[in-house]
């Protein structure tokens, strides 16, 4: 059996879905991380998430690794959809009556749907802060790393922003809430030894991070139209 | 518990064949005894049935004690209905009441196709099984038992997974119909065992391409297959079947 052949059976895929997923969840750390230094109580505000955002925008190992972050989210989606709309034909005739929540985690059942979700909320997140500034890094010989901060209280002034952002964070978080797990599953980690731990951690893990995350707008909406 | 009977409301699933579009007949069942099995009350209905002229339901049914695992019926959105760890022949009255509308549906699976009414084709099973799920080196007769040493919770673990019954609850229950909780019983209860190890790896990969190649759906860590098994199969199988899985793509050494 040739490489392609073992990572294109129903369990090869869940694989590259899997690692994939779990790297994504690392990409999270780091970037929750980075932009949590909004919350910095620096006196000139902002200056270390600036700092800290120009170091990553200037960074020649980093713009490598964004790369393979790319590729990954996209053999993350494609694979994901891929399994998505195949499971869906496993079953011409459905159930009239259909088990529920009884057996299962409406979240575990709506992955694919939660992934379109966040997928549409990541073009807009990468139209408000990745494309500008790496446009003009590739292509404007007069570039200078943008000023992250106040373009985040810029963006984030209007309501409707702050409330899309809220949403993909939500969306995240239930998308965590069954991955998390699910890629220590698919690599045959969650043993009875392990389960239960590794269930706590992704638990954990699908709320503080994206709760991190979604308080971010909230702040900066506040910054932006009540100056504190 | 106080004995009663009751009256009911049957929906059931009502299918000619294979080919024949299916649709749902209703019936009352009069004077069910609670102390009866789900497939008692059926044989009720059944004999009505015949009485009246009319032809009976076709469900499947063997050994009517919780281990055969053919009586595949969708009861109220459940595979074998709503108790827990649970076959439909062990299902029994007492769980309904006066007045109670049942609906009774086949296993819903494209790799389990409908032969008639309740009864569905699962050779689909057999087919996975015949891909690997058995020890080909010649064992021998049976040994002393203190010549095979085993380690008592790999003894344990491969005789939970050997419970599975292959009645296709797993299959039925999953949102995907992927028969991962099945394949990954059958890969388990080997792969645990000194008989089954030399061959672990190439078992695992052929089982996999079978069950593919039968068109059930893939496992998503859903969980459902697990809730519904009436034999309380765990999903730890399920990662000890990436794992073997993971172990002969990384090792090269299952041919396939």
């Amino acid at each position: 059996m040739s490489w392609k052949n073992y990572f294109s059976t129903s369990i090869g895929k869940k694989i590259l879905v899997g690692a994939t997923g779990l790297f994504l969840v690392l990409f999270l750390v780091v970037h929750c991380y980075v932009n949590a230094m909004v919350f910095w109580p620096d006196a000139e505000p902002g200056k270390h998430f600036t700092e800290a955002a120009a170091f990553m925008g200037g960074n020649v190992a980093v713009r490598i690794m964004e790369i393979g972050l790319f590729l990954g989210l996209a053999v993350h989606i494609i694979q994901g959809l891929s399994l998505w709309s195949q499971n869906m034909k496993r079953r011409s005739v459905r159930y009239t009556v259909s088990a529920g929540n009884a057996t299962s985690k409406w979240y575990s059942r709506s992955m694919g749907l939660l992934g379109t979700l966040i997928l549409m909320f990541l073009i807009l997140h990468l139209y408000h802060f990745w494309a500008p500034n790496r446009y003009g890094q590739a292509f404007d010989p007069a570039w200078k790393e943008e000023d992250l901060y106040h373009k985040m209280i810029a963006v984030f002034t209007p309501l409707w922003v702050v409330i899309i952002y809220v949403l993909g964070c939500v969306s995240l978080a239930w998308h965590l809430m069954h991955g998390f797990f699910s890629g220590f599953q698919t690599f045959g980690l969650a043993t009875h030894k392990y389960k239960g731990v590794i269930r706590s951690i992704g638990v954990a893990f699908a709320i503080i991070i994206p709760l991190i995350f979604a308080s971010m707008p909230i702040y900066l909406h506040c910054v932006g139209n009540c100056g504190h | 518990m106080q004995h009663y009977n009751m009256n009911l409301t049957l929906k059931v699933w009502r299918q000619k064949n294979n080919k024949a579009k299916g649709g749902f007949e209703t019936f009352q069942v009069k004077n069910v005894s609670s102390e009866m099995s789900f497939l008692e009350m059926f044989d009720v209905l059944n004999e009505q049935l015949v009485a009246e002229g009319k032809e009976p339901v076709a469900f499947d049914h063997d050994c009517r004690e919780g281990i055969c695992g053919m009586c595949s019926m969708h009861i109220n959105g459940r595979a074998h209905g709503p108790w827990e760890q649970t076959t439909t022949c062990q299902l029994h009255m007492r769980e309904y009441k006066d007045g109670d509308t049942i609906v009774v549906e086949p296993w819903r699976a494209n790799s389990f196709p409908v032969i008639k009414d309740l009864v569905v084709d699962r050779t689909a099973f057999d087919r996975i099984i015949a891909a690997g799920g058995y020890v080909s080196v010649n064992t021998g007769n049976a040994q002393d038992a203190n010549a095979l040493p085993i380690e008592k919770q790999k003894a344990d673990e491969s005789f939970a997974a050997a419970s599975c019954i292959g009645c296709g609850a797993c299959v039925a229950a999953c949102p995907n119909a992927s028969a991962m909780l099945f394949v990954s019983a059958k890969v388990s209860h080997l792969a645990l065992l000194p008989q089954g190890d030399p061959e672990r790896k190439v078992r695992a990969v052929n089982m996999v391409q079978q069950m593919d190649t039968e068109g059930f759906g893939s496992c998503t860590n859903i969980g459902a297959c697990e809730a519904e098994c009436p034999k309380g199969i765990s999903i730890e199988n399920i990662a000890r079947l990436n794992r073997e899985y993971l172990g002969a793509v990384f090792s090269g050494s299952a041919q396939g």
